[in-house]
């Protein structure tokens, strides 16, 4: 049993970081074209990204979009979740669950259908175009979150703002709001890094004239390999690891992937 | 929660945002796709209202029917592999000691934030003939020459697997570290050797679990595209690389509509069957 268990674990960590390696290796590749063994060491693929204004461009208008349409999402996220946990709602599960939908969806669902709309409005080829499809696609991330807040807060806190005399308004903006910025915090992020990577609705929305990363990316590998597209990648994994390493030190990295406090105690004492 | 209030009119005012964006930019959307997939294609240009079921008939012709059931047959065997591989895994990590499972978390997390774009191209390189890993095989005298591996059906089913393979950890992590340990320390103490304590007590404790997360995986991997674009041929691409092939490079938009929806149904009933799987069994222990 210990040797298949250590066997599999090596396999999984084996398998989960071996496309990270081949990046890594051909993004400091000297060659233009990526050869094994590799052949000279270089950097200028990652210089490439902050001086060749195509691929500076890309990232800016990924960022943009990833910025302002977890925002957005955020914003519908927000009074969904709020106002079907406070209130007897009878349609709450419908609103929820209309909510959830997009995500649940395969995005080739959203895409499309964003696709016809924008057709048939003659809008088209425009970035908001894309900006609302994510927010839309995304807002579950948010909602998941923050309805999750809004079930495990503590009632006595609104309850006593309430005995207290203040209305409802200002019970959300003194003692709800306040509560659920964690939650709004991790649905943004969350939302933030899946518009950066997604593809197929950024580019059926507006692909063509609306270059963004992975559009860029996904064009620019029909012709072929590139060292800069490894050199992207190494940069994105290494944020994201970056990231969650900061998180796993200053935060609870277990207790937020959903781990049973109780075992936590436990490991905590072993 | 135990007692909500009743709505007053400002209530439904602040709904009014939210629920207004879903319903123009998601619900609208959606009903002028169902009425597409009944317009009428013009060949060379794009569509034109109409009201045909040219587009519905030739999704139920052979060659669409043999594809919806690759596409389902490919993504129910990533949904096993993946099962296969990560239940054991999982289970695993929650019996570790907080670092190495801090670590491996990590991990799975830094795979799950790389873009599939980027998954895509990886593979495609490691399992390329220029520099991929029979390269290593060659150089380790292994193999006397390098071979390609893409675009094949196994690259396809590795890429989606590899793409739902954190999804899949995630999902049964926070249910597997509520395994009460008792239990399996009592099988022990009855004299059952580790591996039979897991196969006669913990598989058959998390079967829903195990059923959940392959449905998961399998709804999952039906809506990637670019896996199975840029791993495979033609023959081995899936639904949405179709449906995306239909509205983009072939112009035929209608089409394209009448096989969103024929997957949207489908996925609809797999995510109410786990729904219903996991309404079953919200706790373990």
């Amino acid at each position: 049993m210990r040797v298949w268990r250590w066997s599999l674990t090596a396999f999984v960590v084996v398998f989960l970081l071996a496309p990270l390696v081949v990046v890594a290796v051909g993004s400091v590749n000297e060659n233009r074209y990526l050869n094994f063994p590799p052949e000279g060491f270089s950097l200028s693929w990652y210089g490439q990204l902050f001086t060749d204004p195509g691929w500076r461009n890309s990232i800016r208008l990924s960022l943009e979009i990833a910025a302002v349409s977890a925002a957005l999402a955020v914003l519908i996220a927000t009074p969904l979740a709020y106002v079907l946990r406070t209130y007897r709602i009878r349609l709450a599960p419908i609103l929820y669950a209309l909510g959830v939908l997009p995500f649940m969806l395969p995005p080739i669902i959203s895409a499309l259908g964003m696709q016809v709309f924008w057709l048939s409005t003659g809008h088209v080829g425009r970035i908001e175009n894309v900006v609302i499809a994510h927010a839309i696609f995304f807002a579950t991330l948010p909602l998941v979150t923050i309805s999750l807040a809004m079930e495990t807060m503590d009632q006595a806190l609104p309850e006593a703002a309430k005995t207290l005399g203040a209305d409802q308004r200002t019970t959300f903006r003194t003692i709800t709001l306040p509560l659920l910025i964690p939650s709004m915090i991790a649905g943004y992020a969350a939302a933030f890094v899946l518009s950066l990577n997604e593809y197929i609705i950024s580019f059926l929305v507006a692909g063509f004239t609306v270059e963004t990363l992975p559009v860029k990316i996904v064009n620019g590998l029909r012709y072929g390999f590139t060292p800069t597209i490894a050199a992207i990648a190494v940069v994105f994994v290494l944020i994201a690891a970056t990231t969650l390493t900061l998180f796993a030190i200053f935060g609870n990295l277990m207790k937020f992937l959903g781990a049973d406090p109780a075992i936590l105690e436990k490991n905590k004492a072993a | 929660m135990s007692q909500q209030e009743r709505p007053s009119p400002r209530t439904y005012g602040v709904l009014a945002f939210p629920v207004g964006m879903l319903v123009i930019f998601f619900l609208i959307p959606f009903g002028i796709m169902v009425a597409t997939s009944f317009y009428h294609r013009i060949e060379g240009a794009f569509y034109e209202p109409a009201f045909e079921l040219a587009n519905w008939q030739r999704l139920f012709q052979p060659v669409f029917l043999e594809r919806a059931l690759f596409s389902i047959g490919i993504c129910l065997l990533a949904g096993f592999v993946c099962i296969v591989v990560a239940f054991p895994f999982t289970y695993f990590l929650t019996r570790m000691r907080r670092r190495p499972q801090v670590a491996l978390l990590i991990v799975v997390l830094s795979a799950l934030s790389l873009s599939e774009v980027i998954v895509a191209f990886s593979w495609y390189i490691l399992l390329g003939r220029a520099s991929g890993v029979s390269n290593i095989l060659v150089w380790l005298g292994v193999m006397n020459e390098a071979a390609a591996y893409q675009p094949s059906f196994a690259a396809v089913l590795l890429g989606l697997c590899y793409i739902a393979f954190p999804y899949c950890v995630l999902t049964l992590y926070p249910q597997l570290t509520r395994l009460d340990p008792e239990i399996t320390e009592a099988a022990q103490t009855l004299g059952a050797s580790p591996w039979r304590t897991f196969w006669t007590v913990v598989v058959p404790i998390a079967r829903p679990l195990i059923v959940a997360g392959s449905l998961l995986v399998f709804v999952f991997t039906l809506g990637s595209y670019i896996i199975a674009f840029f791993l495979g041929r033609p023959e081995h691409w899936t639904l949405s690389v179709f449906i995306a092939d239909q509205a983009s490079a072939n112009a035929n938009v209608p089409f394209a509509a009448a096989m969103a929806i024929f997957l949207t149904v489908l996925s609809l009933l797999v995510v109410a069957a786990v729904v219903l799987v996991e309404s079953r069994t919200r706790r373990l222990t």
